[in-house]
């Protein structure tokens, strides 16, 4: 069957109601006190059993950001949120430390079932396609509930455990690397997220070591009322190579919720880290109540010479994305790329794109960006690129196009390019198209119904980017998209 | 087959068919034949079912049915083609993708079993060695970048891959080098049967030495003004259409 024919039956699957992961998990929780305090640094920092540095750090985080203002530069608009609304910590509380997964609560393992993410190894293994391994981290609120794979990642060196984890086991690595590319101080939701941050992954791929398999992390918010404020740490040694996907969904739940990660990516010499993600949280109903509130901050350093960096992103959910993943290009040859799907539909509004940032000398960066606005969304690329003076032969390669569905969204771009160095070369092309109506009755005259073209001309226009997601995640993106966009035509 | 009966047809204020009346039967090749701007493109796209066009009097009718209250790819399934005069670009997507998506949709909405791969690109070939059509060119998206002449040629791979049971061909000769109007005209006529009907829109007599008609219709200001066998083509190109437009403004 082709991906289309798939697409259109996954659509044809779904009732009128598109978001299929809106469901809710009926698990005992444990809460910190609502609200933002020291003492709710200290019940989240002692409830993971940290060190006291790590303790320190929250809590000089915190410090920094009672004196920091809330960013309002971005294009999207939102009632005023409230932080002390908010709970900063829950978790199930029967797994305070799943040994196996046996400890975990049944019902969160159903939910990552219905979510269609296999926990037990053994049922992977049972997969449909076996020889393609992906070891998973299930995150549900606060906490990590189940990594799978760990002994075969173990064999090979590779660390892959979730980040509460690494700080009490690996300390010494943790503080070597955690905050060196988003520092503490970095914008308002990092800094926050540094204070506050409960539970993501982290990933450490030794001298040489290609990892033998994909790596995930599945992050959902189950709870009410609970931010979401996970920290991922990827360390890539000199000439190891690693591929990561990150999914995310939430229940569907009329008031907003709030998402602030941080993701900090470090390759050294000769490294290569592969960054994607599904992001496919909750975007609030037809009218704009509820949904997720996503702030993240992404960034990728190539500390080394010759590493890479690629960001893959399909984003289709959350009420507000404000997210810039982005790449230091600092070792000398070292190359960043950056592809990019935003679709936005309904109330939405979407303010995404990088940064590239050329430090080194002939650094490479490449982005490509596919904004698809429908319903009454809004959707603008930001993106800088820029050349230090000592990046000689820096080039960028930057193509940003837009799609429109309908005339009442709105899509725009937002492009900065500063350089320093003569000798940088800086290309930029935009383009910002319409489905048009003649496409559409082209399409419709061979037999394809309204919602059969818009998903066909659709795929062909983020064609370019999909290609870059590993296979499988790749038709999962291509379902998502046209789920996405239900309902935008006829 | 068709049945087209006292159609009044408007865009934006202005009226482009007049009263329209025009029977194609089954296995019959028509002919229409019009100066610029007669109405014939709109003619082909209402039958067609594009959206736009007022019909603010008479009926189409397929095999009996009421063609003007069905959705285009409803149209399309049961059995109307239409080659466009300019056929549209869609970026990105391969033409072998969008060849194999609109034969299962139709396929589907008759509720036939939907083709496997193998089949499916058997068939494909087969019409594109017919047509001589490079294979390499079902891998590019459709149309993008594509001559005038091979964009026509992907119009009648379409058609000859669908068989459709009633085919407009608007115009499908302007572009075609000559080489180019015989396998083309070679491919239609291959498609001709008792159970086929084709509408088709042409300036030149060129075409119809090749496609050779059964009836020929002349169009003028959004009315048949005139309906004969195939020697009216030649009159017509001996003459123009000046009788016509003289008739018009008595
Ligand atoms: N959207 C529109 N708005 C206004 N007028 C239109 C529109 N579409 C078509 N027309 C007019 O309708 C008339 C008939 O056009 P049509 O394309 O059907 O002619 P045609 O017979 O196919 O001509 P040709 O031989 O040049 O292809 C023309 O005068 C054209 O300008
Ligand atoms: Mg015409």
């Amino acid at each position: 069957m082709p991906a289309v024919q798939e697409t259109i039956d996954q659509v044809r699957l779904i009732d009128v109601d598109q978001y299929k992961y809106g469901f809710e998990t009926e698990v005992e929780m444990e809460k910190s006190p609502k609200g933002l305090s020291e003492d709710v640094i200290r019940f989240i920092s002692a409830k993971k059993g940290e060190p006291e540095w790590m303790l320190q750090w929250r809590l000089d985080a915190y410090k920094r950001w009672l004196t920091m203002k809330e960013p309002n530069w971005a294009r999207v608009s939102y009632d005023k949120i409230d932080y002390n609304d908010i709970y900063y910590y829950a978790a199930p509380k029967k797994n305070q430390a799943p040994k196996s997964l046996d400890e975990v609560d049944p019902e969160i393992l159903r939910t990552y079932e219905k979510l269609g993410i296999p926990l037990r190894e053994q049922e992977i293994l049972a997969g449909v396609e076996p020889q393609r391994r992906v070891a998973v981290d299930a995150v549900f609120d606060s906490v990590s509930v189940a990594t799978t794979f760990k002994e075969e990642l173990a064999k090979a060196g590779v660390i892959f455990m979730p980040i509460s984890e690494a700080i009490r086991e690996y300390p010494d690595l943790v503080r070597q690397y955690m905050g060196t590319v988003v520092p503490v101080t970095d914008n308002f939701f990092a800094t926050l997220n540094s204070a506050v941050f409960t539970d993501g992954s982290f990933v450490y791929i030794p001298p040489g070591v290609r990892c033998p398999m994909e790596l995930s992390t599945y992050f959902r918010i189950n709870e009410k009322n609970t931010g979401q404020f996970e920290r991922t740490l990827i360390i890539a040694d000199k000439g190891s190579y690693v591929s990561y996907l990150e999914g995310c969904t939430a229940p569907k739940r009329d008031e907003n919720q709030l998402h602030a990660a941080v993701v900090e990516l470090i390759a050294l010499d000769d490294a290569e880290i592969k960054y994607s993600t599904v992001q496919n949280w909750y975007p609030g109903d037809a009218q704009g109540k509820g949904g997720i509130y996503n702030f993240v901050t992404k960034r990728g350093d190539c500390r080394g010479k010759n590493s890479v960096i690629t960001w893959t992103q399909v984003e289709t959910g959350s009420a507000i994305t404000w997210k810039y993943p982005s790449c230091i290009l600092r070792g000398d040859n070292s190359r960043g790329e950056f592809y990019s799907i935003a679709v936005s539909n309904g109330m939405q509004q979407v303010d995404s794109g990088t940064k590239m940032i050329h430090l080194g000398k002939n650094t490479k960066s490449r982005i490509i960006s596919k904004g698809i606005a429908a319903g009454k969304s809004e959707n603008t690329y930001r993106g800088l690129v820029s050349a230090h003076r000592k990046a000689t032969g820096a080039r960028n390669f930057t193509n940003c196009d837009s799609l429109l569905i309908g005339n009442q969204c709105g899509a725009h771009t937002v492009p900065y390019i500063e350089s320093k160095n003569a000798s940088a070369v800086f290309e930029h092309e935009a383009t910002t198209s319409k489905i048009s109506d003649d496409q559409m009755f082209y399409c419709r005259q061979r037999g394809l119904s309204a919602e059969e073209a818009t998903a066909l001309i659709v795929n062909g226009f983020v064609k370019d980017v999909l290609q870059h997601l590993p296979m499988e995640f790749a038709v999962e993106a291509q379902k998502l998209i046209s789920i996405s966009l239900e309902g935008s035509v006829g | 087959m068709l049945e087209i009966k006292n159609l009044v047809v408007q865009i934006e204020d202005k009226r482009i068919l007049n009263g329209l009346n025009l029977t194609v039967n089954k296995g019959e090749i028509a002919a229409i034949m019009g100066p610029n701007g007669s109405g014939k493109s709109t003619l082909s796209y209402v039958i067609a079912g594009k959206e736009d066009y007022e019909v603010l009097d008479g009926e189409i009718l397929l095999d009996g049915e009421n063609v003007l209250e069905m959705e285009p790819d409803q149209r399309a399934a049961a059995g109307v083609f239409l080659a466009f005069q300019y056929p549209l670009e869609i970026p990105g997507v391969a033409s072998m993708t969008f060849l194999k998506a609109t034969l299962n949709a139709q396929r589907k909405a008759r509720g036939e079993v939907e083709l496997t791969t193998p089949d499916f690109i058997k068939r494909v070939n087969a019409v594109a060695t017919q047509l001589e059509i490079p294979k390499d060119m079902l891998k590019r998206a459709l149309n993008v970048g594509f001559s005038g002449g091979e964009k026509k040629r992907m119009e009648i791979l379409q058609m000859a891959l669908l068989q459709p049971s009633f085919c407009i061909l608007d115009e499908t000769d302007s572009g075609l080098d000559i080489d180019a109007l015989r396998v083309v005209s070679e491919g239609v006529n291959a498609l001709r049967s008792p159970d086929r009907a084709f509408l088709v829109i042409t300036h030149y007599q060129r075409l119809l030495n090749y496609i050779v008609p059964d009836t020929v219709h002349v169009m003028h200001s959004g009315r048949i003004v005139k309906s004969g066998g195939k020697d009216l083509a030649l009159e017509l190109e001996a003459n123009g259409y000046a009788d016509y437009r003289d008739s018009e403004a008595a």
